[in-house]
């Protein structure tokens, strides 16, 4: 058996399980069809045929079908494996045995095969979940030419998916395999099955069907900002749709933080109070009855309650290639501190867990909803001084962007390093509010902004980055003599690696000057003209120049 | 990519039921199979249900007009592909002949491509000493004998180990196996006991003369598939099984 031809499907609708008493299988009709041409006979136990479920897999935030990718893990009679295909052209498989395919799965703990080596950078260091699951039977049926050879198959998969506590039938899906040497007959069988009534060409892959039986789609999580917003919209309309959006997102992050599914939730769920944190700090006085401050608070106990432990995961998700750069030091040496962030780990994340368990979080999240829902909706929006999405947009970045530039442009070499701490809040607030109003700007200008200030930003990352760690490393080391957890090489290791720590932000600190010339310079303050640049409004007055 | 021939200068003696039957069982294993029908009469081929043609014929193939690979044709079976016989073959001796400056090595010139292709391939041989079973000889790594257990069998396997013999560079392995054996004669007991114990390169299990190996040609398949748990099918798994050192191909669970 060799390639599906063409893939139909039968009927074209998916529906509940359970036929109608007396119905005709319609598989029957196609096979009477055949029949004119073909001698037709079930080919029980063929190879692929009987019964099989199959499970989708991606990470939460959809990377690999953003790559084109679809894994599938496949149980049946002959054994499991995994098959990693691009627009349904195999790529990859290996077998697997014992995989948990209900539950999520580090794409890391795969065991080695062609699959993994494929996904596992694209990956890491997400968790692989079940997107989708259908399981039903194949049947192979032989189309015999006039001397009983076998010239063409049919092979019929019927799944149906379980959504909730009932199975959704989907479409069964109707291919013809060609048999070496037999072309012709093949064409002239997927022919007949084209002119059949009631087949019509498979439009979406199963995975498609199947999500859409669940009520899903992919790429149905982002973790970035995704706001239906619109130019003329009011403002405090706008802002409530972004802020019920970062909502969304802070709360579909909640269940894989709780069970601890991978790092990434936790992460994507801080992005989204720090996004929002911002939104009240730079646009919620537009937002009625000093809403906004009254959540200020909470959400910066939400805030610092998450803070620990990530902390701790971005130690351990870098860790191996922390050891990997010892030089004096060898990398067994840091195991003992490994141990301890692990310990260390469990610790924040019980408080953490507390915490998103907790009655405070749940009113926080259910008032500040109902809020901003009322907001959103309400029939005569508070125009405050009748500002519009876009208005607010343009007002707010502009203002950012000058502040930005100003702060930026007043740091030399001699500067203390709280400077740049400063600059890079500046620049995530800059990065935050280009993000909320992306959908009012023009797409290539947009572009380019965030191109120079993502460059900017890295290396504030990077400065930063390695002086919190390094402040981290002396902390959790005084923290590991305390509990006698310290052995002496250990330190010593400790002390190399937060050594290549000071040498790292020095290099950040080196190329600061050259990426804020090319964010805030006289073609970076074009850049943001251009973008901010309005037909009919008020355009963007001229920013003060870096280090005026 | 293993060759193995089924080769006799005799006909009649269960070359192409072991060639069919054993060539099932190596795909059956896992392994990717091809048999080539090289008898003009096309028994293997008829047996497949595959018309014995070839586009262009022995002609094309030989002079490398047509590949190999697109004269083949995928049998009912999982994992195994015949190469049909035509009518044309007849005429190889003379189509190799006049083929290049190594008129013996032509067949294992063509079959090379196919190495990334299948791990088996059984070349079923017209019954001859000619040119065409002298390139069998050479594309071979193993010639799987079928004998009649009479004197004359055995004189003749002695011959053609001894032309085997005079080959420079690869030779192929002789691996002889009683065919045909009728458990009610004498001479077929003792000859059949004698050599396997006596000869190495004789395998141990023999195939019986059954009505139900004829029957191949009235079902047209091999009697491992339509009568699995006979004696027939067991004697030929066997002998399969002896044959075979290989380990258990990895390729059985691949795709369909």
């Amino acid at each position: 058996m060799t390639l599906d031809l063409r893939r139909f499907e039968l009927g074209g609708e998916i529906g509940d399980t359970g036929e109608a008493p007396g119905a005709q299988d319609p598989v029957s009709a196609v096979l009477d069809v055949l029949g004119q041409a073909f001698g037709v006979a079930a080919e029980p136990g063929a190879p692929g045929s009987g019964t099989r479920q199959r499970t989708w897999l991606d990470t939460f935030d959809w990377r690999l079908n953003r790559a084109g990718l679809v894994l599938e893990y496949e149980r049946a009679r002959r054994g499991s494996r995994l098959l990693l295909s691009k627009d349904e052209v195999p790529q990859a498989e290996q077998p697997v045995s014992g995989w948990p395919s209900s539950r999520p799965r580090l794409a890391e703990d795969l065991p080695a095969g062609p699959v993994r080596d494929q996904i596992v950078k694209l990956a890491r260091p997400r968790a692989l979940l079940p997107m989708a699951t259908a399981a039903g039977t194949v049947s192979v049926t032989r189309l015999l030419n006039a001397d009983g050879k076998t010239v063409a198959r049919l092979i019929v998969d019927r799944s149906t998916v379980t959504r909730g506590d009932h199975a959704v039938r989907l479409p069964p899906r109707l291919a013809i395999a060609e048999v070496r040497g037999y072309p012709g007959q093949a064409r002239k069988a997927v022919r007949l099955l084209a002119e059949t009534p009631g087949v019509s060409v498979a439009e979406h892959s199963t995975f498609l069907e199947a999500l859409h039986a669940l009520g899903r789609r992919p790429n149905d999580y982002s973790g970035g900002v995704a706001a239906d917003i619109t130019a003329q919209m009011p403002a405090s309309v706008a802002v409530a749709t972004l802020l019920l959006g970062l909502l969304d997102t802070l709360e579909q992050n909640v269940d894989g933080t709780l069970r601890d599914i991978d790092t990434e939730f936790l992460h994507d769920l801080r992005v989204a109070v720090r996004r929002t944190r911002s939104a009240i700090k730079l646009l919620g006085h537009v937002l009625p009855g000093g809403l906004a401050q009254a959540y200020a608070a909470e959400f910066k106990w939400l805030g610092d309650l998450t803070t620990p432990t990530r902390d701790l995961d971005v130690h351990l998700l870098g860790f191996d290639a922390m050891a990997g750069q010892l030089v004096g030091a060898s990398p067994a040496d840091l195991e003992p501190f490994r141990a301890f962030l692990v310990r260390r780990r469990a610790r924040e994340f019980r408080r953490l867990s507390a915490g998103l368990r907790s009655a405070r979080f749940r009113a926080i999240i259910d008032h500040w909803r109902k809020a901003l829902v009322e907001v959103r909706d309400a029939r005569r929006p508070a125009r405050r001084r009748g500002v519009t999405a876009d208005q607010l947009a343009v007002a707010t970045t502009e203002r950012m962007f000058r502040r930005v530039v100003a702060q930026g442009g007043g740091i030399t070499a001699a500067s203390a390093p709280e400077s740049l701490h400063d600059l890079r809040k500046r620049c995530k607030e800059l990065r935050y509010v280009l993000e909320f109003f992306a959908p009012l700007h023009d797409p290539v200008a947009y572009r380019k902004v965030i191109g120079d200030l993502k460059q900017l930003q890295d290396c504030l990352g990077e400065f930063q980055d390695n002086q919190v760690q390094r402040e981290e490393i002396g902390a959790l080391a005084e923290a590991m003599l305390a509990e006698r957890a310290a052995p002496a090489a250990t330190l010593l290791a400790m002390g190399e690696f937060a050594a290549n720590l000071v040498l790292n932000q020095a290099e950040a600190r080196a190329d600061f000057a050259q990426r804020f010339t090319r964010f805030a310079g006289s073609a970076g303050q074009q850049r943001f003209r251009a973008l901010l640049n309005r037909p009919s409004g008020p355009g963007l007055a001229r920013p003060r120049e870096a280090g005026q | 990519m293993k060759i193995y021939a089924t080769y006799n200068i005799k006909g009649g003696v269960g070359k192409t039921t072991a060639a069919v039957n054993l060539a099932y069982l190596s795909a059956a294993d896992g392994y990717r199979t091809l048999l080539w029908d090289l008898d003009p009469q096309g028994a293997a081929s008829f047996l497949f249900r595959i018309k014995p043609r070839v586009k262009g014929g022995g002609k094309a193939l030989i002079r490398g007009t047509k590949a190999l690979d697109d004269a083949i044709k995928g049998t009912d079976f999982e994992n195994l592909d015949l190469l049909p016989a035509d009518f044309t073959y007849r005429n190889m001796d003379l189509l190799l002949g006049g083929a290049d400056k190594k008129p013996t090595r032509k067949l294992a010139q063509l079959l090379r491509p196919l190495a990334a292709e299948y791990d088996h391939v059984f070349l079923d041989c017209p019954p001859s000493i000619s040119l065409v079973s002298e390139n069998v000889m050479h594309a071979a790594d193993v010639l799987l004998v079928p004998l009649i257990p009479t004197t004359l069998s055995v004189r003749t396997l002695d011959q053609l180990t001894e032309f085997v013999a005079d080959f420079t560079g690869k030779r192929p392995e002789i691996r002889a196996f009683f065919s045909m054996v009728d458990r009610r004669k004498r001479l077929h007991q003792d000859i059949t006991a004698k050599l396997s114990a006596e000869r190495s390169g004789v395998a141990a299990t023999p195939i019986p003369a059954l009505s139900l190996i004829e029957r191949m040609s009235v079902e047209r398949a091999p009697v491992t598939v339509f009568a699995p748990r006979s004696q027939a099918a067991r004697a030929f798994r066997a002998l399969w099984d002896e044959l075979n050192d290989e380990k258990p191909a990895e390729t059985a669970a691949a795709g369909s």
